[in-house]
């Protein structure tokens, strides 16, 4: 018999496998629950799988009897924009800081430090400073954020920058390229991609700023409704919840990686 | 005319020294190879010409006037790896050098001004035996053909001198001499100056029509930084008798042969 390092499953199998844990997980879920409310069918904490889709199909379709809207549009709405308007700021800074700090001695020197210590600053700590500064709107949700990747995203394009073989600047320099030049023609295509990937990396992060900011303070949003129907223990709104912003995680992921293939067709090649 | 000199030149780091009253007279046309052991300094010789690095003492001048202390457009270079450009296919990474000369603000060429630079990308792309590549990127080119490239686009700019840093040292005996017959011809057909880093001691024996040898001259076994290499043998190549050329690679210990003939 091979050594386990060498046995490969076939790819249904792969597959299967990696379908079993999800599988394993919904059905432990479906006994406790059902275990749960054969003992009291009021039971809030385990709802069974058709109130968890009852809840979100009202919830996604139904408007709501207090202000008319469908809640979980509005929620979507809410923290899409704040996510993305985070995410994209924080992305603009990462290009311009990063690429001017891994590129250009004098702006590194400059900068490198203060990015080093902005980024040891836990970001939740602050958040009370954004809440006085910026007061408790949308700017507050934003900007923390953007303070908690832009560090991580600046310092991933500046190392990405500073990992271009000199060979490449040199070559360009012999090319009669300007410093301009350089980082629009050799730098910038060469470090998006990269930042993509970055982007993706701190997605997870940018989540749970949001999350954190609309639980203390917002109207609306997938935070907000998680953290304030927790008060009433409605884990038949809370679960879906979870699985919907879950699920937004993971198609925004995707988008980025097919992005970057669709947009970069020599990035996967070269490090061949 | 003399297209490259240097004057007593000295670079040293802190208290190492890597070359030490180093002198030459280059002429313009001349094909020179450059060879020597590991850290002998020909890197550095190379990069003081290429303007990364610059001479701690002594003069270095390109005709006649002092050599930029910048890589500039007058040099061109083309290194063993990372030459061209991962992100541009063949076309544009020739086409770009013509485009960041014209095109000082958005770096692209628009409409006639691009049908031009084009053409004569795709003329240079033919001259170095690419036309069937244009469109192909960096990663899917084999070596020898990625260095045709990089040679394509050192040769957009119409460069004074071509310094070439060990660039087929990467590339199979076969393809290898394929690359010395394109060198060469580029070189009769354009009076290029070139300059050619080596490790190879044949090549550097008989591609050029002359050969430097690096060398440290002195030795203190105590302290081996503290004495630079020199130039120990500079050869007209054409002269080259057997001899010396066992005498050179007893001195530098270089390989012979990684051709076979």
């Amino acid at each position: 018999m091979k050594r386990f390092i060498n046995q490969r499953p076939r790819r249904a199998v792969g597959y299967l496998l990696g379908l079993l844990p999800f599988v394993l997980l919904l059905l432990a879920y479906m006994a406790a629950s059902a275990a749960r409310l054969a003992e009291n069918p009021n039971d809030p904490l385990l709802p069974s799988l058709g109130t968890l889709f009852d809840t979100f199909w009202r919830l996604a379709t139904e408007p709501s009897r207090r202000t008319g809207e469908l809640v979980l549009w509005v929620d979507t709405a809410a923290s899409l924009t704040r996510l993305g308007l985070g995410v994209v700021i924080s992305m603009a800074m990462g290009l311009l800081v990063g690429i001017l700090a891994g590129l250009i001695p004098y702006a590194g020197r400059t900068l490198s430090p203060l990015i080093t210590a902005v980024a040891m600053i836990p970001p939740l700590a602050v958040l009370p400073i954004l809440f006085i500064t910026f007061g408790v709107g949308e700017l507050a949700k934003v900007v923390l954020i953007v303070f908690g990747i832009a560090p991580f995203i600046i310092r991933d394009v500046k190392q990405r920058v500073e990992e271009l073989p000199t060979e490449q600047l040199i070559k360009a320099q012999t090319l009669g390229a300007s410093t301009w030049l350089i980082i629009l023609r050799v730098v910038l295509p060469q470090v998006v991609p990269r930042l993509l990937d970055a982007t993706r990396l701190a997605l997870g992060a940018a989540w749970l700023f949001l999350i954190a900011s609309e639980a203390i303070a917002a109207t609306e949003g997938l935070g907000y409704r998680i953290f304030l129907v927790r008060r009433f223990m409605d884990m038949a709104t809370i679960l879906p919840y979870v699985v919907w912003i879950t699920l937004l995680a993971f198609l925004l992921d995707v988008a980025l990686r097919f992005a970057n293939r669709m947009l970069f067709p020599w990035y996967g090649g070269r490090r061949g | 005319m003399s297209a490259v000199t240097l004057k007593n030149i000295w670079k040293t780091y802190g208290r190492d020294v890597v070359l030490e009253r180093v002198n030459l007279h280059v002429k313009s046309g001349e094909f020179v190879t450059v060879v020597g052991a590991s850290g002998c300094g020909k890197t550095t010789f190379l990069r003081m010409l290429l303007g990364e690095e610059t001479p701690t003492r002594g003069e270095l001048l390109m005709d006649g006037r002092p050599m930029p202390a910048e890589p500039g457009p007058d040099r061109g270079v083309v290194f063993q790896k990372y030459s061209v450009f991962p992100h541009l296919n063949a076309l544009n990474n020739v086409l770009v050098a013509e485009e960041f000369g014209r095109a000082r603000l958005t770096g692209h060429l628009f409409g006639a001004a691009r049908r031009t630079a084009r053409d004569k990308a795709v003329a240079m792309l033919e001259a170095v035996g690419l036309q069937q590549a244009l469109k192909k990127y960096p990663h899917e080119l084999s070596g020898g053909m990625q260095q045709r490239l990089a040679i394509a686009q050192a040769l957009m700019k119409d460069p004074r001198i071509l310094l070439l840093d060990e660039p087929f040292g990467a590339l199979d005996p076969g393809i290898r001499k394929d690359m010395h017959a394109l060198i060469l011809d580029l070189w009769k057909r354009r009076g290029l100056t070139i300059f050619m880093v080596t490790h190879d001691l044949k090549e550097g024996f008989y591609l050029g029509t002359r050969l430097l040898v690096f060398d440290k001259v002195r030795h203190d076994p105590q302290a081996p930084n503290a004495y630079g290499a020199n130039i120990t043998y500079d050869i007209p190549v054409g002269r080259t008798e057997p001899e010396i050329l066992a005498e050179i690679r007893d001195q530098t210990g270089l390989p012979l042969a990684t051709e076979e003939n």
